[in-house]
C-alpha cells in the first residue's frame, strides 16, 4: 500500500513516516506507560496467585505508605518555652510499668521495650541477641509464640511473657519466672488474624516446644481457646494473677483496629498495662493481604487510645506502650509526646542486630530478593542468621556483638529522644505534650490531633 | 486439715497458701468450704496436695495444675484445669466450656457433663468425661487422649493434629481433617488404662470408637481450602 500522502494517519505504529512534500519527520512516540492502578508489583502479585494457587505469606509490617510520624514535627522552644541544656540539665527516661496492682512493678531505664518476637520465627541466637542488647540498654524483652527459651531468659535482666491465644509452650514455670506477663489479643499487622509457621522452619527442637510433630505447617489460633470478650478477659487476667500470688505485671497487647474501645477494656478487664500495635508493626509470616489492608496506622492509634486512659482517670496509672513502625528516638519522642508512656519495636530491633544487611546482598540476590526488601521470613533461609531455624545460617549471629550493636542503637535513641525533649524544655520525656507538635499534613493532623504546621487547625476539633 | 471458707476468707489466701506449700510440708490436705462460684480456685498449685472443694466453682478452677489432686464436689465454670501440667482433677458434677483446655498433662475426670470446646488445644492432657460432651470438642487438639463415654456434639476433632479422641456414644458430626480410625490392640490397652484410672467399671474398651487426624490439613494445600 502506497504511503499516504500530506496527512496523518496512520496511529498504528509510533514511528509512522509521514511524507509531506520534501520533508520526512517522524511522529513523536508515545512513552510506555504503566499503570498506576495495574502497577509492577500488582501486575507480579497477580502472576504469582495464578501460578501458584496461594497466597502470599510474608514478614514484616505493612509496606505502603501510611501517615506516619514523618508527617510530625516539634516546635523546639521559644520566648515563651526555655529549653534545657543539652549535656547539663538532666532529662529522664525512667519508667514504672504495672505498678497499678502487680506486687512487683518492673523498671525500664529507657521507655524503648523489645516487642514479642517467637522463637520459632527467630533463631536461638538472634533471641539471645536481643536479651543481651536489651539487658545492656536497661530495659526488657519479650518472648513471643512458641514459649520461653532458655536463650532469653538467660540473657534478659526482664522479660516479659506472653500468653497467646496457641499457648504453645504455655507453663506455669515460666510464668513464674517471668518478670511480667503479656496477654496478647492481636497484634498490629494482623489484627484479627492468627499464624502460620511453615514446615521448614519446624526443626525438633520448635516442634518439641511446640507439643507438634516436625516438620508440618503449624497454625496459631486467632482467639483463646478459654475466653472471648472483655468479661472473660477480666476473670482470665484475675488468674493469671492468683498463679502468680499477684507480683507481675499484666500487659494486655492489640492490634490497632480499636483503640478507644480496646484499650478501655483493658483497662476496665484490670490490665495494668496496655500494648498498642499499629499496622506498620511487623509479623514473622502473615498474609500479605491481611498486612496491607487491615489495621490502622500507629498514629491514628495513640490519641484515642490515650483519650481512653484520661476519660477513665487512668492516664499514667495504666502505661501505654506503642509499636508498629518506631525507628528512631524522634518517633519514640512524638509517640510519647502524644501520651504514650513508652514505645516498643520489633523490626528496628532485628535490622540493628544484622537483619537485612547489605554485606548479604548477593545471597538475597539469589533468593529473588535485595537488602531492605528481604521480607520471606517464613521461609527459614535468612541470609542474616535471624529468621531461621538453619543451625548454618544461624552461626552468622555472634550473639554478643549483635547484642552490643542493639544496645548502642537503643542508647542512641534515646539519646535523640532526650535531645528533643531538651529543646523542647522537658526534664523528662514524658513530659513531652501534644502542644509541642505540629503536623505536616491534614492527614497527620487529624490523626495525631495535633494542629497543620502554621495553623491553629485540626480537622475535626477546630473550626471547620 | 486446713479448711478456707471463701466466704469470709479472700481467696488470695487460699491461692497464696497452696502456692506456699514446699517440699516436707505437714499441711497436705485441704479443704475448701462455700466458693459460690468463685473464679480461679486452687489455681497454679505445684505440689502433691489434695485439695477438696465442697460447693460449684467459676472459671478456671485447678488452673495449670500441677502434681496436686484436686475434686470438686458439684460443677465448675469455663477452663476448669486448663493448662494443667500434671496430678489429677476430678469433677463430680458438669462442666462448662473449654474443660481441659491445652493441658499439657495429668487427668481430668468430669464425672457428669461437658459443655462444648472440651480439650480444646489440648497438649498432652488425659481427659474422661463420663456423659456428653458438646460441640467443637477437641479443636486443633495436638495431643493427649480425649475420652467421651456419652456422645459427643458437632464437629468434633476440627483441625485436630495428634490427639486420640475415644467416644462410646453417637458422635453428631465431625469436624474437617476428623476421621473414624481403627481401634487396635495398642489403643485397647491405652483406653483400659485410662477407664481404670478414672475409675470407670460399667464401659469396656470395645465398645468406644476411636477418632484422629487424617492430616489432610498439616501441609498447605489450596485444594483443601474449603477445609480451612
Ligand atoms: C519476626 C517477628 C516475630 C513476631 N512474633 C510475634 C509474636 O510471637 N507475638 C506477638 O505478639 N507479636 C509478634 N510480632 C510483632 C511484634 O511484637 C511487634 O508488635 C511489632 O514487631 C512492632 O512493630 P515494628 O516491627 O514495626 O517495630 C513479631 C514481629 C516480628 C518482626
Amino acid at each position: 500500500m502506497a504511503p499516504p500522502a500530506r496527512s496523518i494517519i496512520s496511529t498504528s505504529t509510533m514511528s509512522t513516516r509521514i511524507e509531506a512534500g520534501q520533508m520526512t519527520y517522524k511522529n513523536p512516540p508515545t512513552a510506555p506507560r504503566q499503570s498506576a492502578t495495574f502497577d509492577e508489583y500488582t501486575l507480579s502479585e497477580i502472576r504469582r496467585a495464578a501460578a501458584t494457587g496461594i497466597y502470599d505469606i510474608r514478614g514484616a509490617g505493612a509496606k505502603r505508605k501510611v501517615p506516619h510520624f514523618d508527617d510530625l514535627l516539634f516546635l523546639g522552644a521559644s520566648i515563651s518555652r526555655y529549653p534545657l541544656e543539652g549535656y547539663r540539665e538532666a532529662c529522664g527516661t525512667n519508667v514504672v510499668l504495672g505498678a497499678r496492682h502487680a506486687k512487683k512493678p518492673i523498671e525500664l531505664k529507657i521507655p524503648i521495650t523489645i516487642a514479642g518476637m517467637s522463637f520459632g520465627s527467630l533463631s536461638g541466637p538472634a533471641k539471645e541477641a536481643l536479651g543481651r542488647g536489651a539487658t545492656l540498654a536497661g530495659t526488657s524483652t519479650t518472648t513471643g509464640d512458641g514459649g520461653m527459651t532458655e536463650e532469653e531468659r538467660g540473657h534478659s535482666e526482664i522479660l516479659v511473657y506472653q500468653y497467646l491465644p496457641s499457648r504453645y509452650g504455655m507453663n506455669p514455670h515460666d510464668l513464674r519466672r517471668a518478670d511480667a506477663i503479656e496477654v496478647v489479643v492481636g497484634q498490629g499487622a494482623k489484627p484479627g488474624g492468627g499464624g502460620m509457621l511453615l514446615g521448614q522452619k519446624i526443626s525438633d527442637r520448635v516442634a518439641e516446644m511446640r507439643t507438634l510433630p516436625p516438620g508440618i505447617d503449624q497454625r496459631s489460633a486467632c482467639r483463646h481457646p478459654d475466653w472471648t470478650g472483655p468479661d472473660d478477659l477480666e476473670i482470665k487476667i484475675q488468674e493469671l494473677r492468683e498463679i502468680t500470688d499477684w507480683e507481675k505485671p499484666i500487659y494486655v497487647k492489640v492490634g490497632g483496629a480499636r483503640p478507644y474501645y480496646d484499650t478501655a477494656l483493658a483497662v476496665k478487664s484490670g490490665a495494668d498495662v496496655v500494648v498498642l500495635d499499629g499496622m506498620q508493626g511487623g509479623t514473622a509470616a502473615t498474609q500479605e493481604v491481611f498486612i496491607e489492608n487491615v489495621g490502622l496506622p500507629t498514629l491514628a492509634c495513640i490519641r484515642p487510645a490515650v483519650q481512653a486512659l484520661q476519660d477513665l482517670g487512668m492516664h499514667r496509672k495504666v502505661q501505654l506502650v506503642i509499636s508498629g513502625g518506631v525507628r528512631n528516638g524522634a518517633d519514640v519522642a512524638k509517640a510519647l509526646a502524644l501520651g504514650a508512656d513508652a514505645v516498643s519495636i520489633g523490626t528496628a530491633a532485628l535490622v540493628a542486630i544484622g537483619d537485612n544487611d547489605p554485606r548479604w546482598e548477593k545471597e538475597y540476590q539469589a533468593l529473588g530478593t535485595t537488602a531492605g526488601a528481604y521480607d520471606d521470613w517464613h521461609e527459614g533461609r535468612d541470609p542474616a542468621g535471624i529468621s531461621t531455624q538453619d543451625p548454618e545460617l544461624m552461626k552468622r549471629v555472634d550473639p554478643v556483638a549483635a547484642g552490643r550493636r542493639l544496645a548502642n542503637y537503643l542508647k542512641v535513641m534515646t539519646l535523640e529522644a532526650q535531645t528533643i525533649a531538651r529543646a523542647c524544655g522537658k526534664n523528662h520525656v514524658h513530659n513531652l505534650e501534644p502542644e509541642d507538635l505540629c503536623a505536616l499534613s491534614i492527614e497527620a493532623s487529624a490523626m495525631a490531633g495535633v494542629p497543620l504546621a502554621g495553623t491553629d487547625w485540626i480537622p475535626g476539633k477546630t473550626g471547620l | 486439715m486446713p479448711t478456707f471458707d471463701l466466704a469470709s476468707v479472700p481467696l488470695r489466701d487460699l491461692n497464696q497458701a497452696l502456692h506456699a506449700v514446699g517440699a516436707g510440708a505437714n499441711e497436705t490436705e485441704f479443704e475448701v468450704i462455700n466458693p459460690r462460684g468463685a473464679h480461679a480456685v486452687a489455681v497454679g498449685i505445684d505440689a502433691p496436695v489434695r485439695v477438696d472443694v465442697h460447693g460449684s466453682v467459676g472459671y478456671y478452677c485447678a488452673g495449670m495444675n500441677a502434681e496436686a489432686t484436686v475434686t470438686v464436689h458439684g460443677s465448675v465454670g469455663p477452663g476448669v484445669a486448663e493448662n494443667m501440667m500434671s496430678g489429677t482433677v476430678v469433677v463430680k458434677g458438669d462442666a462448662s466450656q473449654y474443660a481441659g483446655a491445652t493441658g499439657h498433662g495429668g487427668l481430668l475426670v468430669i464425672e457428669g457433663n461437658a459443655s462444648s470446646r472440651c480439650g480444646i488445644s489440648m497438649k498432652g492432657i488425659d481427659i474422661v468425661v463420663k456423659g456428653n460432651i458438646g460441640h467443637m470438642s477437641a479443636f486443633m487438639a495436638q495431643a493427649g487422649n480425649l475420652v467421651v463415654l456419652g456422645d459427643a456434639g458437632d464437629a468434633l476433632g476440627d483441625s485436630l493434629y495428634e490427639a486420640k479422641l475415644f467416644v462410646r456414644g453417637e458422635v453428631k458430626s465431625l469436624g474437617a481433617d476428623c476421621v473414624k480410625k481403627k481401634m487396635r490392640p495398642k489403643h485397647l490397652a491405652l483406653l483400659a488404662d485410662l477407664l481404670a484410672k478414672a475409675g470407670v467399671t460399667d464401659a469396656k474398651p470395645e465398645e468406644f470408637t476411636r477418632y484422629g487426624s487424617a492430616r489432610a490439613l498439616y501441609h498447605f494445600n489450596i485444594d483443601n481450602v474449603d477445609a480451612y
